[in-house]
């Protein structure tokens, strides 16, 4: 199942300068092995070894925030890549 | 005798992107190049001596976790390596290590041309064995049954960082390495295992000063051409140390008194073991690490360490509160060598003549995280 992943500004030197791109997979899980197949080298920019979301990172599925990867993602449900940072 | 010069290029690692100063053949002229990487954190940019037109890159942005850049053309185009240093996989219990920060880049020995070392922010030892393309943590050090206890984890005010990885030219097994805080290790097995080194080095900061490790080196370099002296500018003053001692022996102390002998980087003349530089910094109350009294000033020593002299020809003569952070001062290893540091303030200040004078080759960059020569 393909759906929307909306990319925030920092992540789109991966993607080709793209904002919105589609991705496979029923899980989070699933979708950013897609996207880091597509784009190699996004996913560890986002996701730490232990596979923990970064901590200026935040993922929405929809207008929720995914709690963890394991998250279902249903075909019309966009996925939003946001990356949240304070400071100057 | 007339000495033949390389083209020098200084490389800029800042908060904010990577910027070059390229020199003309006399280093008398330098052109600024950049920002690459506008935004990104850069911690360090390398030259591989075994293949010149290679340097990688350390990255990182406020959103974004680390990687590595490895540019081919002498950074003129960058590409990201294929797998970046991280821990393993923790297993159920143990603690979840991830690394936050690449903060050292080392080329590994002239006789294997593809390895490098990395050393990270949490405290680990990575290596490559393909140019940088794919790094593997160092088990024999990130998974040592002491090493819980030689990097606690402290968070200094940037976090716990594994730092000065140095390979002994004549034995590509005999590794050094520092963590700040955690002292100063050796391995003579290539990593396999490792001891700390820290006899003799003060650490006034804890408890019992008289630790075996726990220490807090700034900056630990290896004379290349004798790789037996080892220098340390320490969190509690400068040390040398001549192996096969395991003793430092504290050289600060013939630092002047108001000055102290406490600062972030050494470096050292590429020919002359005797020959090292230092850019002392306040030390005192609640450690303001700017230049001391607002006086910027270079201190060498031409006998190792017995005595220093100051050198701030140029350098500003008042209310210049630098910091000079462990990576932002080098040599370019010229027979004549180039000094150069960097502040935090973005300010590059360059000597020709091993120190006697200064001048300041560009202002108004972002906050100056390390500096290092690239010759052609």
């Amino acid at each position: 199942m393909a759906c929307t992943v909306h990319v925030a500004s920092p992540l789109r030197q991966y993607t080709g300068g793209a904002a919105t791109v589609s991705a496979e997979g029923a899980t989070l899980e699933e979708i950013l092995t897609d996207l880091d197949r597509r784009f190699p080298g996004m996913r560890f920019r986002m996701i730490d070894e232990q596979q923990r979301v970064r901590s200026h990172i935040r993922i929405f599925i929809d207008t929720h925030e995914a709690p963890d990867l394991k998250q279902t993602v249903q075909p019309q449900q966009p996925v939003h890549l946001l990356c949240a940072l304070s400071g100057g | 005798m007339l000495l033949r010069m390389a083209a020098v290029t200084l490389w800029i690692a800042t908060r904010k992107g990577a910027f070059a100063l390229r020199a003309d053949a006399q280093r008398r002229r330098w052109t600024l190049k950049g920002p690459q990487f506008l935004g990104h954190t850069i911690h360090h940019i390398l030259q591989d001596p075994r293949q010149p037109k290679t340097l990688l890159m350390a990255a990182k942005t406020g959103h974004l976790g680390p990687t590595v850049y490895r540019s081919d053309d002498r950074g003129r185009g960058w590409q990201e390596v294929a797998e970046p240093p991280a821990f393993r996989r923790a297993a159920a219990g143990e603690p979840a290590r991830a690394v936050e920060r690449v903060f050292w880049l080392t080329p590994g020995h002239a006789q294997e041309p593809g390895v490098w070392y990395a050393g990270t922010s949490p405290a680990g030892l990575f290596r490559s064995e393909d140019g940088g393309a794919r790094w593997a943590p160092v088990a024999g050090f990130n998974d040592h049954a002491m090493f819980p206890r030689w990097a606690s984890g402290a968070r200094t005010p940037d976090g716990e960082l594994l730092h000065s990885i140095l390979v002994d030219p004549r034995d590509p097994k005999h590794l050094y390495l520092a963590i700040s805080i955690g002292g100063v290790f050796e391995s003579t097995d290539g990593g396999l295992d490792w001891a700390p080194l820290n006899d003799g080095v003060a650490a006034d900061f804890l408890p019992d000063p008289n630790v075996a490790f726990g220490h807090d080196p700034h900056c630990v370099v290896m004379h290349p051409l004798r790789p037996d002296r080892l220098y340390q500018q320490n969190h509690c003053g400068i040390y040398r140390l001549d192996r096969p001692s395991r003793r430092w022996q504290r050289i600060g102390s013939a630092m002047p008194a108001r000055i102290g002998d406490i600062g972030f980087p050494i470096v050292l003349h590429p020919r002359d073991p005797d020959v090292a530089w230092v850019l002392p910094m306040d030390g005192t109350t609640v450690w303001p690490r700017t230049s001391v009294g607002g006086r910027p000033a270079i201190y060498q020593t031409r006998n190792g360490g017995k005595s220093w002299q100051r050198r701030d020809r140029g350098l500003p003569r008042a209310r210049a509160w630098f910091t000079v952070l462990r990576q932002a001062m080098c040599s370019d290893g010229q027979p004549r060598p180039g000094l150069y540091f960097g502040t935090t303030g973005g300010e590059v200040w360059a000597s020709t003549n091993a120190g006697e004078s200064w001048r300041c080759l560009a202002a108004r960059l972002p906050e100056i995280y390390a500096i290092s020569a690239a010759l052609h």
